[in-house]
Formats: structure tokens, sequence, C-alpha cells
């Protein structure tokens, strides 16, 4: 196996080819969610509530179902009434029971957008008359958006039946308070008291969209027998395949999950919200049912990252030394219990040493969207008031911002949050990076700034499955069950051609169906390239094993007597020494020598490390107007190894022009009757190529011990620390401090005029 | 209703398409036409995902109505490449890691080739403002401007062998 300390030899781990899925895709050949079709495919529609809270009394579907070319009507009622039951599916937990309830609303609808009933029609246009002729009676009830308002006294309650978990005696009234996560040791208040400086300060954010540009969609055939296909994009066909089939109540073997091509997803495809539904329509209509959404569905009822309002004291000694943090926040769950909070409870603080610490984190209920995972779900938010807080500390004390945080960052052996050591983490050599960068050091002009800030994301291993085969040429197909978002078809092949020595071009990777392949997780949490990566190398291990072995048995010389080398089999017995036999001539003649040549892994990967980022943004603030501009930006980050350099660049790119996008202009905007006032990309201002200038990615390389490459998950860091470097570069450009996202251009402006 | 009959050429073929007076372009191309490479991110005009070249000009196929298609040329991201020869934005593209999910690509490529169809030599801010009508979530921009910039160097060649 190749060790990280022999990544100088690498043959292809490292290099820049071209995806094999890249023709498809520049050519408009690629197939997403809306582009496919079932042959006599009907088309569905959804209704949806105009209220942000109500009780559903009565729903009317009759005017619908009489409609010319209605084949299928369904509301709530025609899911089955399960049993709550926690499942460990997508990324992080939810209740099956919500699941279904966000699907379509059984007796409440929690959110303006919440799917109340669905049809399914000849065409798209019957399908929306039909929802017009639905008729729903609603008792409408109080709603609250706020974490703080629906945590106050008579708020309107969501769930009678939800009570604060985390909180020991169990309470005895429900609360919108869904959970409540703790950590921390010390004496917090002691060492604040003694501290030579402390800072203090709130901070908020809004809730924000993932913003992936191929709004959701999916087929859904359910056959008279009682199997089943969809057809749909997701982070995980096998998430969609458990969550729908637990949703139905029906084995999950007879649903076929076939993966389309994914148009982003950032953590907000690790879920279902159309399946079961289309699902239904088709069982009762008899047909292929496609569900579509739209751009102002996609913002009305799909899942927002958390809002949060977050509560920052950190102290120092007169050194720089850090001697306490007490950090609490209450985070938006939004219709359902989310699960941010104890993401964002481990990650506030755990990059730095400090002795004494108390982080808490409250998931807090209130009328909005079901909030999801978005790129390192939780971790941003309290990054932000963290982070800006140590630079109001930097400024106390009189210390290079930059200088703070290498004093007390942590290394291998320093104890996280939780208490468990660290591994082999990269955050000093990060920072080291940053300090040496040529922009850390460049000139600025008038009305300019530069910020720094610094990360991390816990990233994550898990279940995956890869079946390596041989054909009888010699080619090699790896197949994976894990959706390519960004590249992950080439960094597969690379490290199967690095496995077995061989051309990448030789090495074709495919995405293959939940028939097709073992269970994998989704792809989120920054996993693939490792765990699935891993399971790559295994089965190419494994393929290279029987490639010896069979090239053995046809010389007839013992096993210990041939050898791989270059792509080949190589024969050290004394006769045949030397002589060698490829892989397409051991596979060609298979048939009779043992069979097809193929190996699959299935494992949980265990020995993910997290990955930590330092971002230096420089901005220009204009005093006239408050707008900020974004002039320079570099994204360091430690990444284990770099599998194919190209995708891991793009990956810390994109991830900081989220970031960039959260602290300077997008934001959920609600209108005083709850409703959601910028459903669309007009008003929810996502960058664009003029906001942003170029994003200098630098690659800082420790490797991860426990892969056979090195690799460290590199996709959800970058997002972490852009809020506060943005806000930091902001604070030095002008000399106000931000403790508000978005920084639009109003807010920066009131600032900068504080007389008004 | 009667649906309204429409002859087009699209990619330089002739085309005609039955629709109803309120379809739009992008809806006829996708669902009619089997030519799914433009996307609908919006429907809006907010997205640029869409993206198709009308009688030479550049346009949100979602904002277009399918009837005022009716003699005009239509040019999509089905007709970039000619034949398997990809066009040089295309390699760039690839070359360049422009594309992560690959789902704003299609509307990129078409809005990167209008622009060096008439500026073969732009600069980055030329590059950036005349895509800033092309949404991206995945790749940050960098990448897709760099892409266009090499397409537009490699054009150039082209046209003035050195
Ligand atoms: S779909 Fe036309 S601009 Fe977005
Ligand atoms: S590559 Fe995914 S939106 Fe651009």
């Amino acid at each position: 196996m190749n060790a990280p300390e022999q990544m100088k030899q690498f043959r292809h781990v490292g290099t820049r080819p071209v995806r094999p899925d890249g023709v498809d895709k520049v050519t408009g050949r690629a197939l997403y969610s809306p582009d496919f079709k079932a042959p006599g495919m009907l088309w569905g529609a959804i209704l949806r509530s105009p209220h942000p809270h109500a009780r559903i009394i009565a729903i009317d579907t009759r005017q619908a179902e009489a409609l010319a070319g209605v084949k299928a009507v369904a509301t709530g009622r025609d899911l089955p009434t399960l049993e709550s039951l926690v499942m460990h599916v997508g990324e992080g937990a939810s209740d099956i029971v919500d699941v279904s309830h966000n699907c379509l609303a059984l007796d409440k609808v929690l959110y303006e957008g919440h799917a109340v009933a669905a049809v399914a029609a000849t065409s798209p246009e019957i399908a929306r008359e039909a929802l017009a002729l639905i008729e729903v009676e609603y008792e409408e009830l109080p709603f609250v958006l706020g974490v703080e308002e629906a945590l106050a006294e008579g708020a309107p309650i969501l769930h009678d039946n939800v009570f604060t978990k985390g909180v020991d005696p169990k309470p005895d009234k429900p609360s919108n308070a869904a959970m409540r996560v703790e950590m921390g040791g010390g004496d917090v208040e002691g060492a604040l008291a003694s501290a030579a400086a402390t800072v203090t300060g709130r901070y908020s954010l809004e809730p924000v969209h993932q913003g992936y540009i191929e709004p959701h969609a999916c087929v859904a055939s359910w056959n008279g027998d009682g199997q089943a296909q969809i057809w749909t994009s997701s982070q995980g066909h096998f998430s969609v395949r458990a969550l729908t089939a637990s949703v139905l109540a029906m084995p999950q073997a007879d649903i076929r999950v076939t993966p389309l091509e994914i148009g982003g997803g950032f953590g907000g495809k690790t879920t279902i919200y159309l399946e079961p539904v289309a699902m239904v329509l088709s069982k009762k209509s008899g047909r292929p049912v496609r569900l579509a959404m739209t751009r102002e569905e996609v913002f009305r009822a799909t899942g927002p990252a958390p809002g949060a309002v977050i509560d920052v004291r950190l102290g120092a000694a007169a050194d720089g030394t850090l001697v306490a943090a007490d950090v609490e926040f209450l985070y938006h769950s939004g219709a359902y219990t989310a699960n941010d909070a104890g993401a964002g409870v481990s990650s506030a603080i755990g990059h730095y040493r400090i002795a004494n610490t108390r982080v808490v984190g409250v998931e807090v209920l209130c009328n909005r969207p079901a909030a999801k995972a978005y790129r390192a779900p939780g971790a941003p938010q309290v990054n932000f008031a963290v982070e800006s807080a140590m630079d109001e500390l930097a400024g106390k004390l009189g210390i290079d911002p930059l200088e703070l945080r290498l004093k007390n960052a942590v290394v291998e052996g320093d104890p996280q949050t939780t208490g468990l050591p660290w591994g082999r983490i990269g955050y000093v050599e990060c920072l080291e990076a940053a300090k040496a960068h040529p922009h850390w050091s460049a000139p600025l002009g008038p009305n300019q700034g530069r910020g720094i800030a610094g990360g991390y994301w816990g990233n994550y291993g898990g279940p995956s499955t890869v079946n390596v085969s041989v054909a009888e040429d010699g080619t090699v197909t790896v197949a994976t069950g894990s959706p390519d978002i960004g590249g992950s078809r080439a960094s597969m092949a690379i490290m199967a051609a690095e496995v077995l020595d061989i051309p990448y071009e030789r090495v074709r990777a495919v995405v293959a169906d939940t028939a097709s392949i073992g269970v994998s997780m989704v792809t989120g949490g920054s996993r693939t390239t490792f765990a699935t990566g891993m399971a790559t190398v295994q089965a190419a291990e494994e393929v290279k094993r029987i490639l010896c072995e069979r090239a053995a048995r046809i010389w007839g010389v013992a096993a210990d007597q041939v050898e791989w080398r270059s792509g080949e089999v190589t024969c050290l017995d004394g006769e045949k020494q030397g002589q060698v036999m490829s892989a397409a001539a051991i596979a060609g003649r298979s048939f009779h020598s043992g069979g097809p040549i193929a190996a699959v892994a299935a494992l949980s990967a265990k020995g993910w490390l997290p990955g930590f980022g330092v971002h230096i943004c420089d901005t220009e603030v204009d005093p006239e107007t408050g707008h900020v501009k974004i002039v320079r930006y570099t994204a360091i980050q430690d990444v284990g190894i770099a599998i194919h350099p190209d995708y891991v660049e793009g990956q810390i790119q994109g991830g900081a022009a989220q970031g960039i996008g959260w602290a300077l202009n997008e934001a959920y905007i609600y209108s005083k009757d709850g409703k959601l006032d910028n459903a669309g990309f007009l008003d929810y201002r996502m960058p664009v190529a003029s906001d942003l200038p170029m994003i200098e990615a630098v690659l800082v390389e420790v490797p991860n011990p426990s892969h056979p490459y090195g690799v460290k998950g590199v996709g959800e860091v970058p997002i972490v620390p852009p809020l506060a470097a943005v806000a930091n570069a902001i604070h030095a450009a002008a000399g106000v401090r931000l403790r508000d996202l978005p920084m639009a251009p109003d807010r920066v402006y009131a600032a900068l005029h504080p007389e008004g | 209703m009667s649906k309204i009959r429409v002859s087009t050429t699209v990619n330089g073929d002739a085309a005609e398409f039955l629709c109803e007076s309120g379809s739009s372009l992008l809806d006829v191309l996708r669902d009619t036409m089997g030519l799914t490479g433009s996307k609908e991110g919006c429907g809006s005009g907010d997205c640029g995902a869409c993206t198709v070249v009308l009688d030479g000009e550049m346009v949100c196929s979602c904002l277009v109505l399918a009837p005022e298609a009716e003699g005009r040329t239509i040019a999509t991201i089905e007709g970039v490449a000619e034949g398997s020869v990809l066009h040089p934005v295309q390699q760039k593209f690839l070359e360049h890691a422009a594309l992560q999910c690959g789902f704003c690509t299609p509307g990129f490529i078409v809005a990167a080739k209008a622009l060096l169809d008439r500026n073969p030599n732009p600069t980055e801010t030329e590059v950036r403002y005349w895509l800033a009508g092309n949404l991206c979530r995945c790749t940050g921009y960098d990448k897709i401007v760099r892409a266009v910039l090499d397409a537009a160097a490699e054009l150039r060649q082209e046209r003035t062998p050195a």
C-alpha cells in the first residue's frame, strides 16, 4: 500500500486529468433530474400552504379529481401513519414522522410553502389548473419566526410532543427549544474575571439557502406488483431509497433509485421532499409521475441553513494566551428539529487551546422551512462570532490577529471540545502559510482593509461500497454508490489507476444505482474522496491480487513468484523469470482460469480527520454608499493530499464564494404576515462573477496517515472562515465592527454614519 | 385552445413545433424538442442556465415566448460543438475544471461563446460583467473566468497565426 510519505512516487495522485463525465456536461448531454422523462409519464404539481402556521380542517379534492386529464390527487392522508423513528441517513438524524409530514402536511402546516396536496395530470398546465380547484379549509394559528421570540413565554408552540432534549430532568411542558447541547469545562467565570483582556459580543445571522442551481425534481413509477423505480438527483440515492421506503412503509429493495446527474446540493439534497409524493401519485394513477419544483418552491419549501443569535465572551492573558471562552447560541431549526447545534458546539472554539470553556447550543423550532444541512452545517454561524471576537481581542491586546491565532492554535494531541485529542491536523501549517503568503503583507489602497479568520470542519468517513471490475481487454470499471457532484468520478479513477499503475484513461468510473451496488452514504460530510476513495483503493488492491494469482496459475508457479510491476504481472520464478503478463492477457483468459475478475469493497471508513482553513480577505468599503467590494481573497487549507488538485481548489473557491455571499448579501426576508418576501434569485442575491475577484486557493498538504493516499475531506471547510474574514476586513477598512449578517450596504452605511 | 405552429431553425436545422401561446422557448426546447441541454434554474431571467442565442443575440430562453421564435434562428448548447469536435470554450472548461456539478455549464458556455464571437480579446473585468447574468453556485467563478480567457487566447491564435 502506498503510504503518504511516499507521495513523491505517485504517478496519478496529484495530477489534473479531464473528468470522465466532462464532455457530457459541456455539450448539454448529461441528464439531470429535471431532464428525465419516462414513457407515459404524468406531470405532477404540489399545492402549498399560504399560511405560516395553521390547522388543516378539511381538504376537498373532488373538483380537482373531476377535471379532465387529472389522474390522481394525494394529501397527507395517503401516506401511512408512522411510529416515531429517528433515522441516521442523509446528513444528521431525522425522525421519519417529520420527514413524512414535511413531504405532505397532515394536521398542521408549519410554514408558508408547506406541501398540502398534490396532483398528477396529463400536462403541466392541467396539473396547475387542478391545484387551483383544491379547497383547503385552514384555521390560522399564531406564528413565530425569530429564535428568541420562539422561546419567549406564551410563544406559539409548533409541536406539542417536543420536549427539550438534552436537559435533565425532562421538562414537563412542550417547548420550541427542541434540543440543547453543552460542552466544556473549567472555571469560565473565574478565568474571565482575572483575564487581562476580555471581549463580549452578540452576533446574529439570517437563514440562507444552499442555492444549488438545479431545482429538486424526480420521476417515480410504482408498479402493481409493488416494485418501484425512482429517477432523481440527490446527494445519496441510498438515502432517498431508505427515507422513501420508510415514509411509505415498504421494503427498501422494492425501490430502485437511479441517480441522475446532480446540479449542486451543498447538503440540501441529503433529504427527500418529492419522492414519496410522486410514488403515491404513481400508485394511484398507475403511471410514472414527475414532480419538479420551481425556484420559488425551492426557496419556500426546502431547507435553508439556520440563522442564529450568538453570544460570545473571550478572555486572554496579557501575552495573548486565551484563558476562557463562553459561547451560547440559538439556531433556527425551522419547522422540525434540525441537526446543526451539535456540530456548532463542537466546532465553535476547538481550533484554540483554552483551559476554561462553556459552549451551549439550542435548536429552536419556528415557522420557517425545516433547516437542512448546508456545507459544514452549524459551523459557519458560530465561527463568524468567535473569529470576529478573536479579531476584537487582538485589537484590545495590541497583538497581530494572525499571531494571536498562532499562539493559541491547536496541534496534534491537544484536546478537542469533546475532550478527545486532535489527530494529525494542520491549523498551524495553514497559519504559517498565511503569514508567508505575499497577500498577507501586500500594500492596501485607500478605504481598504485586510481581515483574517481561521476555522475547521470535522469531516466524516462512513459506509461506502465500490466494485472494481476488469473487462476482457484489461480496461477497468469503478462503480460506486456515491453521486458525483464535483469531480469524484475523476478522483476515483485516479486512485484506481494509481493502485493498478495503469493509464487514467483505462479506468472508467461510474455512479451505480441502488440495485447495482451496495449501500453507500451520501456525498456529504466531505466524505466521498476519503471514504469511497478508501473503498476504491481497497477493491483495486484486491483486483491486483487476483490478477497476480491468475497469472501465477497460468504460468504454473507459486503465487509469491509473481509481482505487480507497471500495470503488469512479472514472473520471478527461475524458468519464466522476467516474463510479463498484461491485465488484458489475464482477463482475456479469465473465463477458463477462474472466472471474471472483480472485487467489491464494502466498508465503513474510519480515521477521517478534520480540515482546517485560514482565509485572508481584502475589502474596499465605499464611505458614500456602504458598499463593500472584495478586492483580493486567499483561501489556505490543509487538504491532506489533493487527489485532483483542480477539484480541490474548486471546492475551496466555491465555498469561499458562498461564504462571501452569506457575509454580504444573502438572507431570507420575511413579511410581517410570516411569508417569505424574496423567494427568487432577483431578491435573494447570490454572488455573480462581477462581484468577486479571483479566489486564490492555497493547498497545504498535511497527509492523513489513516488514508492510503493521505486524503482529508475538503468540501465543507472553506465556507467556515469567510464570514468573519469579511467582517474583520470591513473593520480593518472602515473601523466599524458589524455583528449582524448580511453586511449589506444599508447596514454598513448605518454603521459608518451612526448619527443617522 | 388550439396550439400555435412555429417554424424555426435550431442549430442549423429547420425545426417546426406546436406550442401554447404562453409557452416559453425554454419549455419547447426542453419538453417538445428534447433539447434538455438548456437548463431551467429559475424561469425568471435571473440565473442564465437557459441561455441561447436567438438571431445572434444572447437571451434567456425562459423569458422568450415560444411563438416569438417564428422565422428565427436559435443556437443552443447542443450546437456549440462541431460534430464531436468541441469548441475551444468547451475544451477550456474541461481543461480548467471550470465545472463542478455542471448544471450552469451549458448557459455559461453559450454566453461565453457569444462574448468571444463579438469580442475576441476581453479583459477579465469584461468577462466577469458579461457573465454576470449567469449564476454558478459551485465554482466561485475563478476557473470559469480563466477558462474563458484561455479560450479567447486560443481562438485569437487560430485567427492570426504567429
Ligand atoms: S432559467 Fe432562464 S434565467 Fe434562469
Ligand atoms: S458548476 Fe454547479 S452551478 Fe456551476
